[in-house]
Parts: C-alpha cells; structure tokens; sequence
C-alpha cells in the first residue's frame, strides 16, 4: 500500500494534460519525501504508519493539485496531509482494535519507545493539533536508524533508499542486481527487527558516535559508489542513486558539522562525481583518468567539494573518507594529468595503508608510483606482495588490469597481453570490457597505449 | 521496558572447556559476570540470569501420539554451537540493551545473542 502514492505519481508521467503536474508531483516527491517521512515517524511514532501516510498524501496531491495548483510549500502540504491522513485512518481503525493500533506504535512523541500503554483515544488527541513541525533533525534521527549497527549493510542500504530516499523497492531491487522479491523481504525484515527490538527515534550522543557514524557513512558511500560504477544498461536509476547519496551526504554533513569524515565523505563524492560525464566516451567505454577531458569536469562540483574539504585540511589524523576527497581534490586541482601531483598522491595513499592493509590501496598506490617513478618501480611495488595477498589480488580484476597497463609500458607487450586476458576475465562490466580489449589490441598490434 | 534475551555462545566443544579452563581463567570471568550482575542489579535491568552445565546433560520431552510425552537423552538441537548461559535484562530501548550485550560479551569474553522478547 505504501508503493501505490509514489506508483501513482509515476505512472501517470506519460503525455498528456496531466503529466505536467504529475512531473510537477515527481518532483516534490523525489525533493520532499525522504523529509516528509522522517517527520512523520517522529509524529505518528510508527514506521509503516508513516510511510502509508506519506504515500497517501502524494496521491491526494495528484488529484487535488490540478484543481488548486502546487501549493507554496509542498513539503509543509504534503507532510500536514500525510499526518490528517494518519489521525483518519487510527480513528477509524480505534473503533475495532484499538489495543492493536496502540500495540503498533513503536516510538513514542517524546522519542521513548511506544511500548508503554496509550490508549488510542490520547494517540489521536497528541497527534490532533493542525501544526507539524518540521525539523531538520528528523532526517538525521531517520538516518541513525536505517543504519543502525544491529541491521546488515545490505539492509541498512536499502532501508535508507527506501525511506530517506523515497525510491521505491523496485528501483532499489534493479539498482542492486538483486530479485525484486528478495528486496522486498529485506526491508520489511529490517523493519520489523528495528520494531522488535524497540528500537528508538533518536540521534545518538556523542560517545556513541564511534561506533553510530561509520555505518551511516559506510551505507551513503556504498550508494554513491553504486550509482557511480558504470555497470550495465541500468545507467538512469544509477545516477539516481549518486545524486541521491550526495543529498543525503550534504544533510548528514551540514547537520554534524562537527564530524570530519561527513564532510570527507561528502567531498569525496562531489569531486568524483564532478567527473562523471568525462568518464565514459561516447560509446560508453571507460575513459582512464589520463584520457579525460578536463573541460568536461563539473566545477560546480569540484569547487563545493574543495569547499567541504578545506575546513577540515590541516587537522590531524583524518578518517578514509577525508584522505581519499584529498586524494580526489589533488586531482581535481591538476590542470592536465601531467600537472598532477604524483609525489602528494603517493603520499596520501601511504597514509591510507598505513591505517590498514588494503589490496585495492595497494594497486592504486602502484598506479600512482608509475606515474610518479615510472613502470619499473611500480611493477615492483604491484609484485612485492606476500603469498597471502597474491592469491587474494589474483581474483582482483584492477591488479591484473593495472599491471597489463604499466607492463605495456615498460616494452613487455607479450607479459601485458597476458595480463590483460586476465583482467578482461575478471571484468563484469561491458564499458571496461570493451575498454580492456582495446588496450590489449594495442598492445599486440604494438601501438602505444593511449 | 522492553525485555530481552542475552544469551552466551560457545563454539568450541564446550564441554572439553568446561573442563580444562584454567582456574585463574574461570575465576576471571567469574569476577567479570559478577561485577556485571551486580551493576545490572544496582540499575534495575537484571531480571533473571545464570550459567549453564553442558548441554550433554540436557535432556528432550516431546509430546506423544498417546497423550503421553517421550524422553530422550541429549539436548534438543544438533548444533556444533551451545548456549552456556543467559540474562533476561529489562532495558528501555535497543541502543541500551545493545549497550548491556557488549558489556556482556566482555565480561564473558564470548559471543552473546541479543534477542528481544514478544510484547506481553
């Protein structure tokens, strides 16, 4: 039922008189719903309760709205008519079961758990005042609990796509790869094992952060880097995906301005993100950071990511996420791929192994001291691994990629093709693929790699 | 309140453990559970808690065709792994439950299973 509002909004986006507004609909369903319900579950203190409110309130929108027009505010509309909503449906349910309906309630107003007994009748009285406050935290405290430790990753990806994202499980299904009924039953475990568990609605304090934070930036990462790998035909719902992990990253940043690894993270992925349209060329082959065409970067993007970035540079100790923006910003600052600053780079990367062993820091370091040293040296650095870490990087298609590269251009073109084999074996992605072979063509052919 | 189940786990054959822990080690984790109870006492979450024997001594009641029931030696899963011991724990939310199982997992420096328990 909580599909139908946003279905609705979507469906109806075809030509027509009405696919103005319907498009007009999508959008402040796409801007407002992931608000919306997060405030709503702070109201009505129950998950569902809200997310069938929310939905509700968008298809009332879409008969309503072409008679009145959008209002002003569509988020305060949409989010005071999800709530009258709610009050309608718990007063009609009361009659029957109002034990039930007082039962459902997982979170109470004041943020305790709802376990305690309140009647129906004191529910809708709490809930009967015409103001719903909006407040900017609820999104925060929605984030917290879609990614709380107790949920797996997976879980706690999907949860936030669904209710801050307001994608609907589908999209969420497609956009992972994964059955649309195997989706399907992961949020609705996930809900249900926050419920039982009495879970509550609340941003954690302090203390708690070390252990609250990573999740929540490790779940923001993986959507960002989801939508970012090009992957297969899926591209539409992929960049969705970015555009929506980078909005969750600038509410989580600007709401904790005091975590430096939200601001990383966000800096991280506008800098990436700033070279999205010069990744791929116009066949929808990779393009290698060294073929890119810088005029093509967004600056838009870089200049708001070195923005995020340049509070945090000089502190000390900084997480993953604020190394690799740096990283990302030494890039983004080159005018040309031999500007760049190979001998920061190297560094940067240093800094991350130092933090933990991590084979794909390893070969991007390599990459890195090519460029720098050139291929010889960071041939070596690519093999001089243990006989743990081969057997390991041996399944690892960017190990092999990278040293069919710098092989090809240390003039062993027999060793490179070799390795290439071996990398496009490993590659599940056609732009890469086709990308690989090209190279590897050239290398038998005898061509300079470009 | 909620109430939950923090059950301890052991993977090991813990039978063999039961008898061959060194006295310095059981004594350890014997002061580290009882500091614990004794704070889950102080701030009112303890309910209910205690160690278990192998579960080699367990023994299974099933219900009979007959009306009767049938008696059987050993416990009732197969498992390679046996709950050693639990707590029942009154807490009034997850984050704090949480909070008490990592206590727990410490203190018995071993697995522990947070589970909660049905409304009512």
């Amino acid at each position: 039922m909580s599909e139908s509002g946003a279905r609705a909004a979507r469906s109806a986006s075809s030509a027509g008189p009405a696919a103005e507004l319907s498009n007009a609909v999508e959008s402040v369903f796409r801007r407002e719903s992931g608000r919306c319900t997060a405030t709503l579950i702070r109201v009505l203190g129950d998950v569902d309760l809200a997310e069938d409110a929310v939905a509700e309130a968008f298809e009332v929108a879409l008969t309503r709205w072409p008679r009145d027009g959008v209002p002003d505010n569509p988020g305060a509309w949409i989010t005071t008519t999800a709530r009258r909503r709610a009050l309608d449906r718990l007063r009609r349910e009361s009659t029957r079961h109002d034990r039930h309906v007082a039962a459902h309630r997982t979170f109470g107003t004041d943020g305790s758990t709802g376990a305690d007994p309140s009647t129906v009748g004191r529910l809708v009285e709490e809930l009967g005042g015409e103001q719903v406050e909006v407040v900017a935290d609820d999104q925060l405290r929605l984030m917290f609990l879609c990614c709380h430790p107790v949920l797996a990753p997976d879980s706690q990806v999907a949860l936030t796509l669904r209710l801050l994202g307001g994608l609907q499980t589908p999209e969420i299904a497609r956009a992972f790869l994964v059955p649309e009924a195997t989706m399907a039953q992961r949020i609705v475990r996930a809900k249900r094992k926050l419920r039982d568990n009495h879970a509550r609605y609340r941003i954690p304090v302090e203390a708690e952060l070390p252990d609250r934070l990573p999740p929540v930036l490790a779940a923001i990462s993986l959507i960002f880097t989801e939508g970012h790998r090009a992957t297969d035909g899926s591209g539409l719902v992929r960049v969705e995906l970015s555009n929506e992990a980078i909005r969750l990253g600038r509410v989580l940043a600007d709401l904790m301005p005091d975590e430096p690894e939200a601001a990383g993270l966000l800096a991280l992925m506008l800098l990436t993100d700033a070279r999205r349209s010069a990744r791929l060329d116009a066949t929808g082959a990779l393009v290698p950071l060294a073929g890119q065409d810088r005029d093509r970067w967004d600056q838009d993007r870089i200049a708001e990511g070195l923005d995020r970035l340049a509070p945090w540079s000089r502190r000390a100790d900084p997480g993953r996420f604020r190394i690799q923006a740096e990283l990302a910003a030494v890039h983004a600052r080159a005018a040309t791929f031999a500007d760049t600053d190979w001998a920061r780079i190297v560094d940067l990367y240093d800094v991350l192994l130092a933090r933990r062993s991590d084979p794909v820091v390893v070969v991007n370091r390599a990459v890195a001291l090519g460029e720098l040293d050139g291929p010889a040296p960071a041939l070596l650095a690519l093999d001089d691994i243990s006989d743990d870490e081969r057997q390991q990087l041996d399944s690892y298609q960017p190990w092999h990629a990278a040293r069919a590269d710098l092989l090809a251009r240390a003039g062993r073109p027999s060793e490179a093709v070799e390795a290439y084999d071996r990398a496009i074996a490993l590659t599940a992605s056609d732009a890469e693929r086709r990308f690989l072979t090209a190279r590897r063509q050239a290398c038998r052919t005898g061509q300079t790699p470009p | 309140m909620a109430q939950y189940l923090l059950s301890v786990w052991h993977d090991e054959d813990y039978i063999d453990a039961f008898e061959t822990t060194p006295p310095e080690v059981i004594e350890r984790l014997h002061a580290q559970v009882g500091a614990l109870n004794a704070d889950m006492e102080k701030k009112g979450v303890w309910v209910f808690g205690g160690g278990l024997v192998p579960a080699s001594s367990a023994t299974v009641v099933r219900p009979g065709t007959d009306g009767d029931v049938s008696i059987t030696d050993g416990p009732y899963a197969e498992a390679k792994e046996m709950m050693g011991g639990f707590w029942v724990i009154e807490a009034p939310d997850l984050d704090s439950a949480l909070e008490w199982t990592r206590r727990a997992a410490l203190a018995c420096e071993g697995a522990v299973e947070l589970r909660p328990f049905q409304d009512e």
